[in-house]
């Protein structure tokens, strides 16, 4: 998750530079749409279906599943907000920022809790992710829904639901924002 | 920052970071399950040489909560019944691989002292007639959930300032975040030296209520009383107590404070304590999030850690 927000903070300071560009906004918009009916398809509907989005990057991926689930179904579906660094297993190198709350205000007993997030890397932001949920409650299932999956992961975790699998080097970054996602680097 | 001594050591920039991150520990508390790892491993003592309910309680709770592993000890079933001194206490306690100290004594400095001769984290929670900052921090979180800022208020100190720690913390944390503040006292219950503290001081209580954001009661310390200060509590509460008659000349948004534990009948009227006005509960309730917010800054955050540019690599994910 939020490799934009680790950017931008300081010890991993740095400007991202973009070299090229993945997706536009159309492709997002797109994807997004195609992710929702996946979405109602595997779960036979959203009866039980809430959405999780990971602070920064996959809240407002979770707010557009959630208009495009409201369009296509017709049901407004609990969207909230986790914030995973005090999960992490890296806890010192990730910042807890005041301005990425944690906000759950709905039960999660028997749901299906949909974890959405902008780029599946190592997969570590989704174990602290797992990690977390069970302090809210016991969900029925968990499923993981992200825009980009870019590899190199590091523990036994994927997707169920893809905007794009897109191959990369580790040591380039990826930036999905309003307008599309972009590939590039980190410079120092 | 590795230590919590004073308020002073404090900018305000400081103060108002840990207060918007106490935000993020307040709401782990209303999970079904309350605790997150953040501190797992590390191991946090208190060392408290005054009795304390409340502190000690809430300084266990947020470390709990944290996930980090507590140990108590307390004067009267420690090996300082025997005689052993305060450097070979610590001493002992360090050598187990602890990485905070939470210390509570009734001399002033002894926090400074105990840093000189551990490396673990020392957090004062109360020396002396001096400081106990977490209280000031916790007072100002508690004023800013209820009115967003402390900018341009006027608070009021009633009571026993001279033996406050309470007071000391309150009177640097409210006007560094832009507060005024008035110290309402007979002559005898301040300190000598209370020019020296950016406060107004008045012996007139019912002249300073109409004209108070928030009235913060102290406790009447009657165990740290030893000489003739006053000739009765019972002339303290008709002179200076929050009876039920004084408390209608509070404006109807004014905050009622107090630090606990609450004499009732001598500070305070018994139904005031208790009345809406008063946010005497959510302190204690507000102790845990800004206490778990203290203990996350000085062992579990990553906010002023120097990283390692190879470290950028394996945080990613």
């Amino acid at each position: 998750m939020a490799e934009r927000e680790r950017r931008l903070t300081r010890p991993f300071g740095g400007v991202f530079v973009p070299r090229t560009q993945v997706m536009d906004a159309d492709d997002l918009r797109r994807a997004t749409w195609r992710m929702a009916h996946e979405i109602i398809e595997a779960n036979g509907g959203v009866d039980d279906v809430v959405l999780v989005g990971l602070q920064t990057g996959g809240v407002p991926l979770a707010e557009r599943l959630q208009a495009a689930l409201l369009e296509i179904e017709g049901v407004e579906v609990p969207a909230g907000r986790l914030d995973v660094a005090f999960h992490r297993d890296d806890i010192g190198l990730r910042p807890v920022l005041p301005e990425a709350p944690t906000d759950v205000p709905f039960p999660i007993d028997g749901a299906v809790v949909v974890l959405v997030d902008d780029v599946l890397f190592t997969g570590r932001t989704i174990r602290a992710a797992l990690d977390a949920l069970t302090s809210f409650g016991r969900p029925r299932a968990v499923q993981l829904a992200v825009m980009i999956d870019r590899g190199h992961r590091e523990l036994p975790i994927r997707p169920d639901y893809v905007g794009k699998n897109l191959p990369t080097r580790k040591d380039e970054a990826v930036d999905v924002h309003d307008d599309g996602v972009d590939l590039g680097e980190v410079v120092k | 920052m590795t230590d919590l001594l004073s308020i002073t050591d404090l900018e305000r920039g400081d103060i108002e970071r840990l207060l918007d991150l106490t935000d993020r520990f307040a709401e782990i508390s209303t999970r079904q399950i309350p605790k997150v790892p953040a501190l797992r491993g590390k191991t946090v003592v208190s060392l408290f040489y005054e009795d304390s309910t409340r502190t000690r309680l809430s300084f266990e709770t947020a470390a709990k909560r944290l996930s980090a592993d507590t140990m108590n000890f307390s004067v009267s079933t420690s090996s300082v019944k025997k005689g052993e001194s305060l450097r070979d206490t610590a001493q002992t306690i360090e050598a187990m691989g602890i990485d905070c100290v939470i210390v509570r004594h009734k001399s002033s400095g002894v926090p400074w002292q105990l840093t000189r001769w551990v490396d673990a984290s020392v957090v004062n929670a109360g020396d002396g007639w001096h400081e106990h900052p977490t209280q000031a921090l916790l007072d100002c979180y508690t004023i800013r959930q209820q009115r967003g800022s402390l900018d341009g208020m006027h608070i009021a100190i009633v009571g026993d300032v001279k033996h406050s720690r309470v007071a000391r913390s309150d009177i640097w944390a409210f006007t560094k975040l832009g507060a005024t503040v008035t110290v309402v006292a007979p002559p005898t219950l301040l300190p000598p030296a209370v020019g020296a503290y950016p406060v107004q001081v008045s012996h007139d209580i019912e002249s300073v209520l109409p004209t108070v954001d928030a009235v913060y009661l102290l406790r009447m310390q009657r165990e740290r009383m030893t000489e003739a200060l006053l000739p009765s509590l019972r002339e303290y509460t008709a002179t200076y107590g929050l009876t039920r008659r004084r408390a209608e000349l509070l404006r109807d948004d004014a905050l009622v404070m107090h630090p606990g534990p609450i004499n009732r009948g001598v500070e305070i009227d018994p139904d005031i304590a208790d009345e809406q006005r008063s946010v005497i509960v959510d302190q204690v309730r507000n102790g845990v999030s800004v206490r778990m917010a203290v203990l996350f800054l000085l062992l579990g955050s990553g906010t002023e850690l120097h990283t390692p540019t190879d470290a950028l690599q394996e945080a990613s994910a």
